[in-house]
């Protein structure tokens, strides 16, 4: 009724309908900002719903709850490496040594109420941080969401993703205790490994010699200035632009490459998602309340020519860990200077390479399959072996590096030998993870050979049926409409064949190369993939279904003809009954 | 790959099932059952509810708890606070989902999608107003202002860069030089007390500094500035360990740098620099505890395995008068991570 001015039924006086008071004030701020014409679509905007679609939302709630639970850490933190003598509440380092960093680090732990709680949160939500950001990255990746028109924010993402590490790693920094001091330690011995400027980043990073006094409040600086401002921003421009693309969405009934189909965001999505937020965030907080994290008062402040065995940094600098580790100790000395490979190799360039090849990668994987099309249905890891292998095999390298990240662990829970371990994983980085991607590949491949045999044939029932010679055959029952189409909506692949004829002779020799080779990874690409029946095939498939079907018929309606499972009939004196 | 899309030119089969449209919605308990419904409501507003509580209940713990109370092994406040705080939040997360998913609308609805471009007018129109702006500004038509404007940006770089130059003093000669030198103490690193050799047991390893860093009297300040002790541990930290004088190989390096089978070497990693630490007494091997690479100091600290790539160098210690160890003289090479002018 809120549309009329008043209500009356005829025989009672009418009775002034209320104001809506939150018109009132859209109608206050519209005069003002002129929102109606910016809003109007977007309360009503539709998303579409899928589990996975809430990997990024984690990351994007906990680089919140980041903000939040920082601006309380920063009120008391003291970004500072002046040296003072400990007299805090801690007894087991009363008159020790430290920074005020440090000192300040404790006092949050142990005088601060809820300080430790908060230090704690914001650290178990930075490791939530990055690896909601790697793992939504890793849906975006397996589905293809990073396809025409998505490339710009998928190169966003991956940005993103950096700087959440490199934030995570000034962060742990900054307690001054001896594992961040170690880390920094680190640091400043891949700095040095800068071929010409190596010890001239190093002195200006850490303002001289290392330590130094001054590197503490220049990460305090990066820390919740530099870094967090350029993550707002890009998580700002992220997702403006998923808003102008719409979102993705996986393909089935009345699903198109046209529409998206979903709840609006006012008010379901604005709930869920909203409601997803408190959720993540009473995670944390519990997490941070209950879980032991970063123990800082344990290990003491940061001494140079002190370390514990079993040192290990955050997870995310795991891989880093690793190649470093495992890399053989390789040192050019020539002209006078020196080359330490055993550094540069692993510290510098093998990251920036990782990254290249990341952020290159749409654009890498539409010059193989010369895909310039737009999509915005999803395509299932299957229906896409290579690029699904790869990741596998990616995901192994990972998983390698990371164990060599903490070889010295492994080496001491599982009573191996260190040096074996370390060899092994040399090599096992160049085998393994080729073995990986054939392996998945082809695990691929026999999951689209099992769609096309339901499309088919049907599903397996599960019913043994004997014929008049006494023979058994189990009962293949047909897919549901919307099954079977939401397993026929992908794309037939299309091999690049190469430019040919007058086109080719028109090329330069190395245009010609590269043309070929293009060609060559075309076919790679699609190798060993499953097509889709054609409508011939489903056709002879049905009919062949059929007469068998006619076979069968003397026993339809009896409780043998299997239908009670599908829900096509019901069946007299069956109590299996179930619906699809 | 079938055989015929070897082929581009054969005709694509049409798409073998279609689309059969979006499904019929289903209602749900709540949509047709006025008991499921209210029960939902009263679902959603307990959940509402028990947040508030827990919310109130943290303020209480915040001051009813002390700070050092103990609950079954566990710091009390900590518990009360991170349990109180987590579960309000989680209370108001979990009752706005159950109402968005029991009582808020669940028909799907369709929204059409755009190509990401713009129209193709548009588009021409935009590039007319670009072409027309770069023509008003005549920079085709002026090099010389398009160039020294450009020159002009490229120069405004240097200011940005040099304006940094303060962040740190240029390196110099410094990282060749530690505080150690001629007849300097090998002191103890916890309290500075001077080491002499018959301290030392055969297999031991103590972990010294150079009693510079020390007072040498009570209550003087030490040699270095408490400031730049940090700086300095980072390159004179230095661990001795006793060998049998048989077991050390040929010191081609270092002759007589050792007093009766005492050696004194870097602790100091040469891959990145982090302190050695890990005494294998047997075979007299040094092992990294961050990246495992492991010196041999029974051989002129050789590097056997790991990442490293140089020896550990060995500072060359003798006794003084009183019949402490005292280095010969700093180290002859520089210490901890390569860096390119190292040589």
């Amino acid at each position: 009724m809120a549309d009329s001015v008043a209500t009356t039924n005829g025989t009672e006086p009418a009775v002034t309908a209320k104001a809506n008071p939150a018109a009132a004030v859209a109608t206050w701020a519209d005069e003002r900002l002129g929102i109606a014409t910016a809003t109007k679509k977007q309360l009503r905007k539709v998303f579409p719903d899928h589990w996975s679609f809430m990997l990024g939302e984690i990351a994007l709630w906990s680089f919140v709850i980041l903000l939040l639970t920082g601006v309380f850490l920063s009120l008391w933190f003291n970004p500072s490496m002046g040296e003072v003598i400990y007299d805090g509440s801690y007894e087991q380092l009363k008159g020790i040594h430290m920074s005020e960093a440090y000192r300040s680090t404790l006092e949050i732990s142990f005088d601060v109420r809820a300080g430790l709680l908060m230090r704690q949160m914001h650290h178990w939500a930075a490791m939530l941080f990055i690896a909601a950001m790697l793992v939504h990255m890793m849906r975006v990746f397996l589905t293809g969401a990073f396809r025409k028109p998505r490339e710009l924010n998928w190169i966003i993402g991956g940005v993103l993703l950096l700087l959440g590490i490199l934030e995570g790693f000034a962060g742990y920094s900054l307690p001054d205790d001896l594992l961040s001091g170690t880390g920094l330690r680190i640091a400043d011995g891949l700095v040095k490994a800068t071929p010409v400027l190596g010890s001239y980043m190093s002195f200006f990073m850490f303002g001289g010699e290392f330590p130094g006094d001054q590197i503490i409040p220049r990460l305090y600086t990066a820390h919740i200035l530099l870094i967090p401002g350029l993550i707002l921003a890009l998580i700002a421009a992220h997702m403006l632009l998923l808003v102008y693309h719409k979102h993705t969405q996986w393909p089935g009934p009345g699903r198109t490459e046209n529409n998206v189909v979903g709840y609006p965001m006012m008010p379901v999505y604005a709930a869920k998602a909203g409601g997803f937020f408190f959720i993540t965030f009473g995670v944390t907080a519990l997490m941070g309340g209950l879980m032991t994290i970063n123990p800082v008062w344990r290990f003491g402040p940061y001494n140079p020519a002190e370390v514990t065995a079993g040192s290990q940094p955050d997870w995310y600098m795991g891989i880093a860990e690793g190649l470093l580790r495992i890399m053989p100790g390789w040192e050019t000395h020539i002209f006078g200077v020196t080359l330490s490979w055993n550094i540069f190799l692993p510290g510098q360039i093998a990251p920036i390479a990782l990254l290249m090849v990341v952020l290159a990668y749409p654009f890498i994987e539409q010059w193989i399959t010369g895909d310039k099309r737009e999509h915005h249905l999803l395509q299932r890891p299957r229906n896409v072996p290579t690029r699904t292998a790869f990741l596998a095999a990616m995901i192994t390298l990972y998983g390698l590096l990371w164990a060599a990240g903490g070889n010295d662990i492994l080496a001491t829970t599982f009573h191996l030998d260190l040096n074996t371990i370390t060899y092994f994983m040399r090599g096992a980085i160049f085998v393994i993870p080729p073995l990986v991607f054939i392996l998945a590949k082809r695990w691929c491949i026999s999951l689209q050979r099992h769609d096309k045999e339901m499309l088919l044939h049907g599903y397996e029932s599960g019913i043994i049926m004997r014929d008049a010679e006494g023979g058994y055959t189990e009962r293949h029952l047909p897919l549901s409409p919307e099954r079977a189409y939401t397993l026929t909506a992908h794309e037939r692949p299309e091999v690049y064949a190469g430019l040919s004829g007058a086109d080719a002779n028109g090329l330069s020799a190395p245009k010609a190369r590269l043309d070929q080779l293009r060609a060559r990874l075309s076919k790679a690409w699609y190798s060993g993939d499953v097509q889709k029946p054609t409508v011939a095939e489903l056709e002879e498939a049905h009919h062949h279904a059929e007469l068998e079907h006619a076979h069968d018929a003397p026993l339809e309606g009896h409780a043998a003809d299997g239908h009670q499972f599908d829900g096509r009939h019901e069946v007299a004196g069956e109590e299996l009954t179930q619906k699809h | 790959m079938s055989d015929d899309h070897n082929h581009g030119t054969e005709l694509v089969p049409a798409e073998p099932i279609e689309n059969p449209g979006l499904p019929e919605h289903l209602p749900r308990p709540t949509d047709v059952d006025p008991v499921a419904e209210k029960r939902a409501e009263r679902q959603v507003a307990t959940l509402f509810g028990l947040s508030g509580v827990s919310a109130v209940l943290f303020c209480v713990s915040y001051f009813a708890i002390g700070k050092r109370d103990v609950f079954i092994g566990i710091e009390a406040l900590q518990l009360a606070l991170g349990t109180t705080l987590g579960l309000a939040l989680l209370f108001i997360g979990v009752g706005a989902i159950q109402w968005s998913r029991k009582l808020m609308s669940d028909h799907e609805i369709v929204e059409y999608r755009h190509p990401a471009a713009s129209s193709e007018e548009d588009r021409a129109e935009a590039l007319a107003a670009l072409d027309q702006g770069i023509e008003d500004s005549g920079i085709g038509r002026r090099p010389l202002v398009r160039n020294s404007l450009l020159g002009a940006m490229g120069l405004l770089g240097l200011p940005a860069i040099v304006a940094l130059r303060d962040l740190g003093p240029l390196p110099g000669d410094s990282l060749e030089h530690t505080v150690w030198r001629t007849g300097m103490r090998v002191v103890q690193d916890v309290d500075g007390r001077p080491i002499r050799p018959e301290d030392m047991q055969v297999g031991q390893l103590v972990n010294a500094e150079p009693a510079a860093f020390f007072p040498s009297e009570e209550g003087e300040e030490p040699e270095v500035p408490e400031h730049e002790i940090l700086a300095e541990k980072a390159k004179a930290a230095v661990i001795l360990v006793r060998m049998q004088p048989d077991d050390i190989k040929d010191q081609e390096r270092a002759q007589n740098w050792g007093v009766d089978g005492i050696l004194c070497y870097s602790k100091i990693c040469t891959h990145v620099g982090c302190p050695i630490s890990l005494w294998e007494q047997q075979t007299h091997h040094l092992l990294c505890p961050c990246h495992q690479s492991t010196f041999d100091l029974a051989d002129n600290g050789k590097v056997i395995f790991g990442p490293a790539a140089r020896h550990l160098p060995q500072l060359a210690i003798t006794v003084d008068s009183e019949g402490y160890l005292v280095a010969q003289d700093d180290f002859n090479e520089p210490v901890g991570p390569s860096y390119w002018e190292r040589g």
